[in-house]
């Protein structure tokens, strides 16, 4: 089939989305063939790449923030991989970090985890939580250290926060490899973190990567998810995100003046 | 009660209903995580041979979570058509695999009100895939919004068109493309990555504008949740089916955040808009095995058993659509490409004998151990088990969830090797078009021009 070059060119253009692929009779050409396999190749080899808890613990200092490092109850990536119950539990030693480095009740801790990708740890987690910082400095937000957790699931969040007495928990995890994105950060947002709360008691932020959501507005949306869940007292199915609109209207404000200026 | 079996100088005992059917199961890692797993290829077979001996109505009489406890057994038993149950009430669990093997389809319908979810997977349990293949081709479930999805000889294809920051460009782009190659009959599709109420409005009125501009005989949906969505049809914005993701127990359907009422609502609200030109199956469902022992709700309950009381729940809305999204949820429920092969079979059975219209969402992640060769196959098989609808994802590669499914390439390969049509009234629509002809084959040339001369200003 003869595909318009033009059209389909000016189409791939808006979308990562493997579109305008033609066809070679009903099925796909060669060279999209091997395209595909060399993705999947590589997201499978990025689904067992460790990571480096180190330089992430030293990028969050880097900040001015303390950090504490943890691992959940799996001891391996093979063990993570078929026992997510582990992967939701602390270790013996991280839930002993954790009781030293208490303190006060703080409204809130930040979570960075590998989840299924270290490589969108690395690559956002550290930007993220700059470009939140000033949200919570405005709002006098207190925060806990830093929790670098090795071999999570979401759900360790729950643990964590509930050892650092924090009112809210917002994990920054790795999410599962897809073939055009091995690098995105999912953020989950918990109110009152304790074990057994359920993923409806959260509200998620998916997609965080240089060709997705932008770690500064994914700042913006965790500020303000954040923001009411501590005036509600609640996260979840129950709390929707609208900050879409508190963004235009934000937007609209500055604008405002401006046209009556001019 | 418990159940025995001897094997030589063996005795297995089981517990209870429960754990002999968790026994019988064909091993995977789900049954293995939550403990509950045959512990010898012999305690998977003696428990199948105890199985096959266990009569239907004991099965109907020994709910598997309490009555009082969990409002999907009450959706069960209450609904239960005792009239359609008479024909099959004498059989046990084996006499009833030969029963379907030999029954038309017109007895299969018949009893479909009968079958519980327990009863389903019980049988499925000691049936081969073949089994499951043929008796499924046998159970046709034929629905309608605006177009007819589920006649024999038909496949459809839910186009989904997901773009990971939701623009809405991408995502015509991507419409553009499945429109091309002749995908889209099941439903227009977007899972959003946004679960914003703003978002969901403007996604609402993107598939509501493309499907009116191209006049396409076909249905848009936003797979967003069911509360959202009812607060979208509040505020009058274009709904065509409510969605929403479900699972078997009532505890799991609460870690959803989703209630029966709920759904109710969300029926009822969609009813009365009377968007539906041809029918009033209004409800999209999605599933999977593994979701309820995810959120810890599984009541010691194997993984495929509560699958298939997932159908029962939307059994009761009269959906137009249903699918298993069956290697979504990763390797600690389904390891390989042979566990989600089997598992597809499965659902797709179980469903169809309940007279559920189910798709499936062929499909695996970077974490199992499967690859598109696997899809392959287990595509094949489903077209020839007679399914009601796959996926079309471009490439088969979704950028907004991160797994891979089937494409529009994987659905044209399905309709060539098994002469699979689409739903009528798309099919007319493509050969109204000039996009394919009158036999549902794309025609040569590029059918993004087409398109979009029949609705110019769509790309721009």
């Amino acid at each position: 089939m003869s595909r318009s070059d033009d059209l389909w060119g000016r189409l791939a253009a808006l979308t990562p989305a493997r579109i305008g692929l033609g066809r070679a009779g009903n099925g796909l050409p060669t060279r999209e063939v091997l395209h595909f396999g060399l993705a999947h190749a590589e997201a499978r080899d990025a689904v067992h790449a460790p990571m480096d808890a180190a330089a992430v613990a030293g990028a969050v200092e880097a900040l001015g923030l303390r950090s504490v490092a943890v691992a959940s109850r799996a001891p391996d990536r093979a063990t993570y991989l078929r026992r997510p119950d582990h992967g939701r539990r602390l270790s013996e030693k991280g839930a002993a970090a954790l009781a030293a480095a208490a303190g006060a009740p703080v409204d809130l801790a930040l979570v960075v985890a590998d989840g299924l990708s270290a490589r969108a740890v690395h690559e956002n987690a550290a930007g993220l939580v700059a470009a939140f910082l000033p949200y919570a400095e405005k709002a006098g937000w207190s925060l806990a250290p830093v929790v670098v957790a090795e071999q999570a699931r979401v759900a360790l969040g729950d643990a964590i926060g509930a050892a650092l007495r924090a009112r809210a928990v917002a994990v920054l995890i790795g999410e599962r490899p897809g073939l055009s994105s091995p690098d995105s950060l999912g953020i989950y947002l918990t109110f009152d973190p304790k074990p057994g709360r359920s993923d409806a008691e959260r509200n998620c932020i998916s997609n965080v990567r240089a060709a997705g959501l932008p770690q500064t507005e994914a700042a913006f949306r965790l500020s303000w998810l954040l923001g009411q869940a501590l005036a509600r007292g609640l996260t979840g199915v129950n709390l929707k995100d609208e900050s879409d609109r508190a963004l235009e209207q934000a937007e609209a404000q500055v604008q405002l003046p401006a046209d009556r200026n001019g | 009660m418990g159940y025995r079996h001897v094997v030589g100088q063996r005795t297995h005992a089981f517990a209870d209903l429960a754990t002999l059917m968790a026994k019988a199961t064909p091993v995977r890692s789900g049954d293995r995580l939550a403990g509950i797993a045959a512990e010898s290829a012999e305690e998977n077979m003696a428990a199948r041979w105890c199985l096959a001996e266990v009569p239907l109505a004991e099965i109907l009489a020994r709910p598997l979570i309490p009555y009082e406890a969990d409002d999907v057994t009450r959706l069960i038993l209450d609904g239960h058509d005792a009239g359609a149950f008479a024909e099959i009430a004498h059989l046990t669990v084996g006499d009833f695999r030969d029963f379907l093997l030999a029954a038309s389809s017109e007895t299969l319908a018949r009893i479909a009100p009968g079958v519980t979810p327990e009863i389903a997977a019980a049988v499925s349990k000691i049936m081969r895939n073949q089994d499951l293949i043929l008796v499924a081709r046998k159970a046709r479930v034929v629905t309608r919004f605006r177009n007819t999805i589920g006649l024999p000889g038909t496949l459809a294809a839910r186009l989904q068109p997901n773009h990971p920051t939701d623009d809405p460009a991408g995502i015509t782009a991507s419409i553009l493309d499945g429109l091309s190659y002749g995908c889209g009959d099941a439903v227009i599709g977007i899972n959003p990555a946004s679960d914003s109420l703003q978002a969901l409005g403007k996604l609402l009125h993107l598939l509501d504008d493309v499907i009116r501009r191209l006049d396409i005989p076909t249905q848009g949906c936003v797979l967003t949740h069911i509360t959202t969505t009812i607060e979208a049809m509040n505020r009058g914005w274009p709904v065509d089916l409510p969605f929403q993701s479900i699972a078997g127990t009532q505890a799991a359907n609460a870690s959803f955040g989703v209630t029966l009422p709920m759904l109710k609502e969300a029926r009822e609200a969609a009813l009365a808009l009377k968007r539906g030109s041809l029918g009033d199956n209004v409800m999209y469902f999605e599933t999977g095995q593994g979701s309820a022992l995810s959120a810890d709700a599984h009541h010691g309950i194997d993984q495929q058993t509560l699958e298939a009381r997932a159908y029962a729940v939307a059994r009761a809305y009269e959906p137009l659509l249903v699918n298993t999204v069956v290697g979504f949820i990763g390797p600690e429920y389904l390891y390989d490409g042979k566990e989600i092969i089997r598992a597809g079979l499965e659902d797709h059975f179980c469903g169809k004998l309940m007279g559920v219209p189910l798709g499936c969402d062929v499909c695996y992640t970077n974490h199992a151990e499967a690859d598109q060769d696997d899809m392959d196959t287990l595509l094949t098989l489903l077209g020839a088990a007679g399914c009601t609808y796959i996926m079309g994802v471009p490439g088969a590669d979704d950028i907004m969830l991160n797994y891979q499914s089937t494409s529009f390439h994987d659905a044209l390969y399905v309709r060539e090797v098994l002469g699979l049509r689409r739903a009528p009234e798309f099919e007319a629509w493509l050969a109204r078009i000039g996009l394919a002809d009158e036999t549902g084959s794309l025609l040569p040339g590029d059918g993004g021009l087409r398109l979009l001369e029949a609705a110019p200003g769509l790309a721009a």
